[in-house]
């Protein structure tokens, strides 16, 4: 188990020094490119020169990967040039990131609290009404573009009936302590409740809307999977010695039935950074899809570099803590 | 288990259907699977809007109505009051906020979702194509430097890489933006192709064809890629849906085709943003396109999925 641990880290080092470069690589080739986002098209010459050395643009590709992996190691990215201009990357990674994991962890636990149980029932009353409505509805699931679906829930609750707010995280006249940088949890912890509030009022619509596709994902994997272990000859047998329902149900059939689920839900959580992107522009949440699409818009390349390595890094990650989880699920995968 | 296994456990269990032995009930797996196809009505469906939107699209000239670069009713605009043309005799669905005609926008806007779903498929599968058949082929190092390589693609969520990749280009238009998105499936193509290759070469008939003494080549061309085709259509029909949701995602974030001439229903609902609260329905039309056309092409790539997949065999 330890030896595949570390061969597995290993893999993840190589994985994103090869991305790194491919990265770096490719940003420097953007037409464009930094100076002309910095100065815009009308700038002198020599003033582009003179930032091309002061960015040390002018030196060859490979030095200056070199010095940015140098860098990058001692936690240095840059300085951002556009999304939020003098701070430096790592400082915008940190600020935001409580924003976006909080965000999608509720939107994980909205599809994995209601796709399970649905995928459940739906596998235990197959082709029936409840079944197939169910699989039409995760089919649309996936179908609606996720801005859409967002603009649609910001229209509807947060423009027309009002119940929800519908941009950033917490209401402006709300002067909250900040201890971890988790909106919720600071407000629970500090006992500002009104803050914890309006946090959490605040994730519902941007959650729901970045939960659809897991959701959709999760329930059918689900209902698959359920339908796969009832046929197995161990659930007829726990059920002609007598267990009852609900041993039959926890130990033999969502037990067995878990494995596909995890690893589905660990992809989709790898996914979440990538949705959020799109969720994070239409409700003005500052996490790091937000940042993201600004730092494309802007071309604001160390923020644009941390931020999509650090993407791939947390994609490659929560693969591995899925195929370690295995070893927890399936007591199989841990003798082998 | 190399890394970011998950994901590709999935590609791997489609590529596997590639090598089903055929049983002794008489029928091929294709033409059992067209049986089940047949009567189940999701595949019907799915095919029936497939159909409808193809043929829409390609006689949307003809059906429209009016030209959807023509400002004909901009007088009837009123940038202060916020107003735009209602519904009126010809104009079913009234204008835009430029005053063209919007369903004469949504008809030909079928066009160029057509084109950017297909091309940027096709585009996907031709470059899934290439390595998967060279990396199935020839394995050995070619097999270990493709896989490597796809495997660094897939390491990166796949909006992101087509943002990333449609940000690479300094004025964005619908080339871009098909290349964008192919290039998210080409490391999934590469990677299914590559697995029902190697499953079509561990095959008796290929073994026999090379006891035959027939050519390296023609066991690749005529024997093994024919066979390993099967999941590669399934997935085309799934990514279709893809691309066409990508495809919108990406003019949401400004990486679309700016061509204001040729109407898509990704710009039209990018465009629509800032009218939503007062016209919500100039993006609820488009949107409501985009989705049943994804809806469409999903349900009929998940029904041969299953059709295709030996434990549904009846």
């Amino acid at each position: 188990m330890l030896r595949y641990t570390v061969r597995r880290l290993l893999q993840l080092v190589a994985v994103m020094a090869v991305l790194s470069l491919l990265l770096f690589a490719w940003l420097r080739a953007l037409p464009g490119g930094p100076v002309s986002a910095l100065l815009g098209d009308r700038a002198t010459e020599e003033a582009r020169r003179n930032l091309r050395a002061q960015l040390g643009l002018d030196q060859p590709i490979i030095v200056q990967y070199l010095k940015f992996l140098g860098r990058a190691l001692s936690g240095d990215f840059g300085t951002s040039t556009g999304v939020q201009t003098g701070d430096s990357a790592v400082e915008i990674f940190l600020q935001r990131f409580p924003a976006t994991l909080e965000l999608s962890v509720i939107a994980l636990v909205i599809a994995v609290a209601v796709g399970i149980p649905l995928g459940y029932m739906a596998a235990r009353k197959r082709d029936s009404l409840f079944d197939n409505m169910s699989v039409v509805s995760s089919l649309i699931g996936v179908a609606v573009p996720v801005f859409f679906l967002a603009y649609l829930l910001k229209f509807v609750f947060a423009e027309k009936l009002g119940w929800l707010p519908d941009s950033g995280r917490q209401a402006g006249d709300i002067d909250a302590t900040r201890v971890t940088g988790f909106f919720i949890l600071d407000g629970l912890l500090t006992r500002e409740w009104d803050a914890a509030l309006s946090a959490f009022t605040h994730l519902i619509l941007p959650a729901v809307a970045l939960a659809t596709i897991p959701f959709a994902v999760v329930f059918r994997i689900t209902r698959a999977a359920v339908l796969d272990v009832l046929n197995e000859d161990y659930v007829r047998t726990a059920r002609s010695k007598g267990l009852t329902a609900p041993v039959i149900r926890g130990r033999h059939v969502l037990r067995n039935a878990m494995l596909p689920v995890v690893t589905t839900i660990g992809l989709q959580t790898g996914g979440l950074l990538a949705g959020a992107i799109l969720t994070e522009k239409v409700f003005a949440y500052p996490g790091l899809g937000q940042a993201l699409a600004l730092s494309f818009e802007k071309r604001d390349f160390p923020v644009l570099q941390m931020l999509v390595l650090c993407a791939a890094m947390v994609y490659v990650l929560v693969n591995l803590a899925v195929d370690l989880s295995y070893a927890v699920i399936d007591p199989r995968v841990r003798t082998q | 288990m190399a890394l970011g296994s998950v994901r590709k456990d999935r590609i791997d269990a489609l590529a596997e259907t590639a090598n089903t032995p055929e049983e002794d009930s008489g029928v091929s797996l294709a033409a059992s699977a067209w049986r089940r196809l047949r009567r189940n009505p999701v595949f019907l469906i799915g095919a029936g809007i497939i159909v409808v939107f193809i043929v829409v699209a390609i006689l949307s000239p003809w059906l429209a109505p009016h030209d959807p670069a023509d400002r004909s009713l901009v007088d009837q605009v009123i940038k202060a009051r916020n107003q735009i043309p209602a519904p009126q005799e010809g104009h079913p669905l009234g204008g835009d906020d430029q005053g063209r005609d919007l369903f004469s926008r949504l008809l030909v806007g079928s066009q160029q979702t057509l084109l950017v779903g297909v091309l940027a498929t096709l585009l996907g599968l031709a470059g899934g194509l290439v390595l998967g058949t060279l990396a199935g082929a020839l394995a050995g190092w070619v097999d270990s430097l493709v896989m490597r390589a796809v495997d660094v693609m897939l390491a990166v969520p796949g909006i992101l890489l087509a943002v990333s990749i449609a940000a690479l280009f300094a004025k964005p238009n619908l080339y871009t933006l098909i290349v964008a998105v192919a290039m998210v499936q080409v490391p999934v193509f590469a990677r299914l192709l590559r697995g029902s290759m190697l499953a079509q070469r561990a095959s008796d008939h290929v073994l026999a064809a090379r006891a035959l003494g027939v050519r390296p080549r023609a066991i690749v061309f005529r024997h093994m890629l024919p066979n390993a085709l099967g999941p590669v259509i399934v997935q085309s029909t799934l990514v279709l849906a893809i691309a066409i949701i990508d495809a919108a995602a990406l003019s949401f974030l400004g990486l679309g085709n700016p061509d204001d001439k040729r109407p898509e229903w990704g710009t039209m609902l990018a465009s629509a943003q800032g009218v939503i609260d007062s016209h919500p329905h100039l993006a609820f039309l488009p949107a409501a396109c985009i989705i049943v056309v994804a809806l469409g092409f999903t349900l009929v790539g998940e029904s041969m999925r299953d059709a295709l997949d030996p434990k549904n065999r009846r």
